[in-house]
């Protein structure tokens, strides 16, 4: 069964606590930034930045709306970049948490190809193509803790806990949150361990924040393809060198 | 806040306005959100759609600077369509009273003005007495002289039309929220205001709250679970400072500052201590002495005795008429009379209005102290970009302060929430808590002054004893705030002994016999322990979130003030799900015959104000205790610009008339004459409203947070948001630098065009609008480019407080 995360932006105000709980929990970096016009900064995910809260000005039904999206790794049941991979020293899902881990040796992956396997366009490479993204900080979880976004946020935005009491919570804030928006939905929650509430068309808050229909399916024929044959792997990269 | 932040969950109706509360107090909303998912409504009134407006049921735009033509026509829609809570606007406030013959009010000026001097005769507003003194009342509301009906009449002209072309509201979105406001008037409902720096820094600041305190009244929201008017502090513990008095006009507790005239300690107390013949008011005031004389023996110990008037002598008096308050305080120093002074945890040069002028008062000091955790655009002023350091005569010492966290000690919410705070890591390098620096600054000016020197009996009589193994003890100065009795004294039938701690306010006396360093925090720590310290989650019996083991509020652990207000004439809830307090005594006959109140600490434990048959209790008091004569303030004769609120456009304002009367600005408002003091009005060279905010990813004036870079990487840019139409007609494109000026300053910012502003009609004209942090200064980031927004905003200010008016004022932006 292993864990799950419901973010429901419904109640997200964009303070962005998890974002610093993110980089302070795993010692990362502060980026050099710039304001580009926009609040929303790094402007993406990054090798240093596994939580990024997207946000967006949207008219929806006439009314101005400002979306704000926290974005991190979705933690998919079958993950199509582990697949892609076929590698579990470099990428793995965790047994007990489900949480889609990478390691070091990811840098001896094709990372553009990782990237692309992505549903959600998650992944970022280092200059020596180190792989990384949001690891449900499993050392936290594994000790009993909640992820670090999920215990700073103050509203309820984030959640995190088993995945079947996630699950009903999940239906639970849908219901509720349809009394006020009818068009509210649950993103892929039969793919994910990361399941998102939006208020309106979830491609209003960000061009990946739904994967593409039928990626899963097609990743998955992908992967075992792949699966059969490691070395060509390996010969692909060294033909691009 | 008159209640507190877990409060806000029981509200039916959140009105967030002069506030930006989901970017500035993100905790704030776990408790709006908890209130949103039981069905209460979210109001959010700004120029500028923000983070909080997102999540809001409605959203209104107005023009910064005209919340009071907007609240006015709130108080008129609530009269005319007969929303107010007539029972609690009869009984609890002072809309009965009758007003004087001599008050009026004409085409924008109250009776008394004298333009010489800019002040108003405040004796011409008041009440009607009868012959033992006590104000005249007609409970019905219908005399043409009581406050109700003068009202009725001062908001008679803030119809919809009017207020919409004064803030620029469109008119419909004004009827829905006032619509949906208003219903909270309804018994059992609540709403609550959350408003912060937003409503405060205007020349109309302390109007602007008092107008959301009529309609407060009106509607019966205070002193009930889910109302009351709430400040959100700006600072995690300013209301401490608050309480503590670290202002120029008060002493702890909100005693005040003794002026010239008050020659000694008789006239002192007599000058200050309200009186009322009407036995219904507990006029609590009336035990000001008991509190000063225990102010005193705090300050001076053994030292102070009645033949010295307990030393009263020692301590400055300020002169009548004159004020002293962060704007004089740097027009002097401007002015050169200024020669030292001492930074403590602030920026002057990034957070004060006018931060030119500042600057350049900074630069005629002998010397200056900067007592911070980093250093600061106030520590660095000297090397500031275009400031020759050698043309700077300023001594300046930087003092390295412990952050925090590093140090024990209490801080007091916004909620009057006493909270204890354990020591985590020791503090870094040379880095001392500020209770230490205090502590040896006092030890070593008492060493010289005990050598001679000018009038030394206020220093070398100072009890300093707060040290435990030469460190500063927060637990002593904790004890000392709280009081003990200094010899074995009796009060109210108890005996209590020398050196023990005083259990409550009510025990203080005016003799000597007792110390309290600050009266309302007496309760706070006594012989059952450091009360702020206790982390009890168990709730009250009323299971309204008052959490009363859990830390320590004041007035004794008291969680909603003004509670008596939540009860009826019989002392039952209003609201019975969510009630505060409830009389529970025993009655016979249709008498009550025993006092027992549950819930909250009570307002004072007398019986109610009727009994269950309905006859009237002469034992009973007015709920409103801190008032002289017991009723919620709707009249306010006591402020500098009037006893109701009126619409007065800021002082640099973007229209040559206010269409609500002839007098444009508060014709009180506080203003400077230097070179660097300018205000302008429709001046072409200025055409466009600014505002200045925070943002949720920085702190005051950024020192804490630029030096953060997780926190720098989320805002690293000082920004001008503007419409996309203002944007349009300048050329400017989004993310593009822009230079953004007053009269005063200038500053290069990043470009934020978003439809989160819009033009507003105003008087038929389109006005534009456009807003800036001010948590920026040239320190960091390291390239020195983001500037202080305070560069700009003007020193004028209210005539109450003098806070300046930071929040609407005139500037132009134009491409670099």
């Amino acid at each position: 069964m292993g864990k799950s995360f419901l973010i429901d932006t419904t109640r997200c105000m964009a303070c962005r606590g998890c974002q610093v709980a993110c980089k302070q929990w795993h010692g990362l970096p502060a980026e050099k930034t710039e304001n580009s016009g926009s609040y929303q900064n790094p402007a993406d995910l990054s090798f240093d930045t596994y939580k990024l809260v997207r946000m967006k000005e949207e008219t929806v039904d006439s009314r101005l709306r400002w979306l704000f999206f926290p974005e991190q790794c979705r933690h998919c049941l079958e993950p199509p970049c582990r697949d892609e991979a076929g590698d579990p020293s470099a990428i793995f899902s965790d047994d007990r948490t489900g949480a889609v881990i990478y390691t070091i040796q990811t840098r001896n992956l094709d990372a553009d190809a990782i990237r692309e396997a992505c549903p959600y366009n998650i992944p970022r490479a280092a200059k020596d193509g180190t792989l990384a993204k949001c690891d449900m900080c499993i050392d936290r979880v594994e000790n009993g803790l909640l992820p670090a976004c999920v215990e700073t946020c103050p509203t309820g935005a984030m959640n995190f806990g088993e995945r079947d009491e996630i699950l009903a919570l999940a239906k639970k804030r849908l219901t509720e949150a349809r009394k006020k928006f009818p068009k509210a939905v649950l993103i892929d929650p039969d793919d994910v361990r990361v399941i998102y509430l939006t208020a309106f068309d979830p491609a209003l808050y960000y061009e990946n924040a739904m994967a593409d229909a039928g990626r899963f399916d097609m990743s998955r024929k992908m992967a075992l393809r792949r699966m059969a044959r490691p070395v060509s792997r390996g010969l692909s990269r060294m033909l691009r060198l | 806040m008159t209640n507190h932040w877990i409060d806000i969950k029981n509200s039916d109706c959140i009105l967030i306005m002069g506030s930006n509360a989901a970017e500035n107090h993100p905790i704030s909303f776990k408790y709006v959100t908890e209130a949103m998912q039981r069905g209460a409504t979210l109001i959010s009134v700004d120029p500028r759609f923000t983070r909080t407006s997102s999540k809001a049921d409605i959203y209104a735009p107005l023009r910064s600077g005209t919340d009071i033509a907007f609240l006015g026509g709130m108080i008129k829609y609530i009269l005319d369509n007969d929303l107010y809570f007539r029972q609690y606007v009869a009984w609890y406030t002072n809309a009965p009273f009758l007003v004087k013959d001599s008050y009026a009010f004409r085409d924008g000026l109250f009776s008394g003005y004298d333009p010489k001097t800019r002040k108003y005769d405040k004796s011409q507003w008041g009440f009607q007495l009868d012959d033992r003194g006590n104000p005249k009342m007609d409970r019905s509301l219908k005399d043409p002289r009581c406050v109700f009906q003068l009202l009725k009449k001062h908001f008679s002209r803030y119809t919809t039309r009017v207020v919409s072309q004064v803030t620029g509201t469109p008119e419909s979105d004004l009827i829905e929220i006032y619509k949906t406001y208003a219903a909270t008037g309804a018994k059992g409902k609540a709403g609550t205001i959350m408003y912060a720096m937003g409503w405060t820094q205007h020349t109309v600041g302390v109007q602007n709250i008092r107008a959301m305190s009529i309609i407060q009244l009106l509607l019966g929201n205070m002193g009930v679970a889910g109302g009351g008017v709430n400040a959100l502090r700006g600072e995690s513990n300013v209301q401490g400072s608050t309480d503590h008095c670290l202002l120029w006009h008060i002493w702890p507790g909100y005693l005040k500052t003794p002026r010239a005239s008050n020659t000694d300690l008789a006239a002192y107390n007599k000058k200050w201590t309200p009186v009322s013949h009407d036995p219904m008011s507990a006029n609590w005031w009336q035990n000001y002495p008991k509190y000063a004389v225990s102010l005193l023996k705090s300050f001076f110990g053994d030292k102070a005795t009645a033949e010295n008037e307990f030393g009263y002598q020692w301590l400055p008096k300020v002169d009548d008429g004159k004020t002293y308050s962060w704007m004089d305080i740097f027009d002097q120093m401007y002015r050169g009379t200024i020669k030292g002074f001492f930074a403590w945890g602030q920026n002057p040069a990034c957070s004060g209005a006018n931060a030119v002028k500042t600057r350049m008062a900074l630069e005629k000091l002998d010397w200056l102290v900067n007592v911070n955790i980093f250093d600061n655009e106030t520590g660095s002023f000297w090397r500031a970009p275009g400031v020759d350091p050698a043309k700077i005569k300023t001594e300046v010492f930087m003092l390295p302060a412990a952050v925090s966290v590093e140090k024990e000690g209490s801080i007091t919410n916004s909620g009057r929430w006493m909270q204890w705070r354990y020591q985590g890591p020791a503090p870094m390098g040379d880095s001392r808590p500020d209770g230490d620096i205090i502590m040896e600054l006092g030890a070593r000016l008492k060493a010289l002054y005990e050598k001679g020197g000018t009038f030394p009996e206020p220093i070398v009589n100072l009890k300093w004893d707060y040290l435990t193994a030469g460190k500063y003890d927060p637990h002593k100065v904790a004890r000392e705030i709280n009081g003990y009795f200094l010899r074995d004294v009796t009060v109210k039938g108890k005996t209590f002994k020398k050196g023990t701690l005083v259990p409550s306010f009510a025990f203080l006396q005016a003799d000597g016999s007792t110390s309290s360093g600050n009266w309302l925090y007496c309760n706070s720590y006594t012989e059952k322990g450091n009360m702020a310290a206790r982390r009890s989650p168990k709730d009250a019996v009323n299971k309204i979130g008052l959490y009363p083991e859990f830390a320590w509020c004041w007035p004794v652990n008291r969680r909603i003030i003004y509670n008596r207000a939540s009860v009826d004439l019989k002392g039952q809830p209003w609201d019975q799900e969510q009630w505060v307090i409830k009389f529970v005594g025993e009655h016979k006959d249709g008498k009550w015959t025993t006092k027992k109140w549950i819930g909250d600490v009570p307002d004072g434990g007398w019986y109610p104000m009727e009994n269950p048959d309905g006859s009237k209790r002469s034992d009973s008091r007015y709920p409103f205790i801190m008032r002289k004569y017991g009723h919620g303030q709707i009249y306010g004769p006591g402020r500098a610009d009037g006893p109701f609120p009126e619409h007065y456009e800021p002082l640099e304002c973007p229209v040559s008339k206010n269409l609500l009367s002839a007098q444009l600005t508060n014709p009180t408002a506080v203003t400077y004459d230097t070179d660097e003091d300018t205000y302008n009005t429709c001046d072409p060279k200025y055409p466009i409203v600014g505002t200045t905010y925070r943002v949720s990813e920085h702190w005051q004036t950024g020192v804490m947070s630029r030096n953060q870079p997780w926190l720098l990487e989320l805002q690293p840019q000082v920004f001008v948001e503007m419409s996309e139409e203002l944007a349009s007609l300048k050329g400017i494109k989004n993310g593009q630098r822009v230079r953004v000026s007053s009269s005063r300053g200038a500053l290069e910012a990043t470009a934020v065009v978003t439809p989160r502003l819009r033009p507003l009609k105003i008087e038929g004209t389109t006005v534009h609008l456009v807003g800036l942090p001010w948590h920026f200064g040239w320190t960091m980031p390291k390239s020195g480019a983001e500037k202080s927004a305070n560069l700009l905003t003007p020193s004028a200010g209210d005539p109450n407080t003098r806070i300046p008016e930071t929040k609407a004022f005139m500037v132009n932006v134009s491409r670099l």
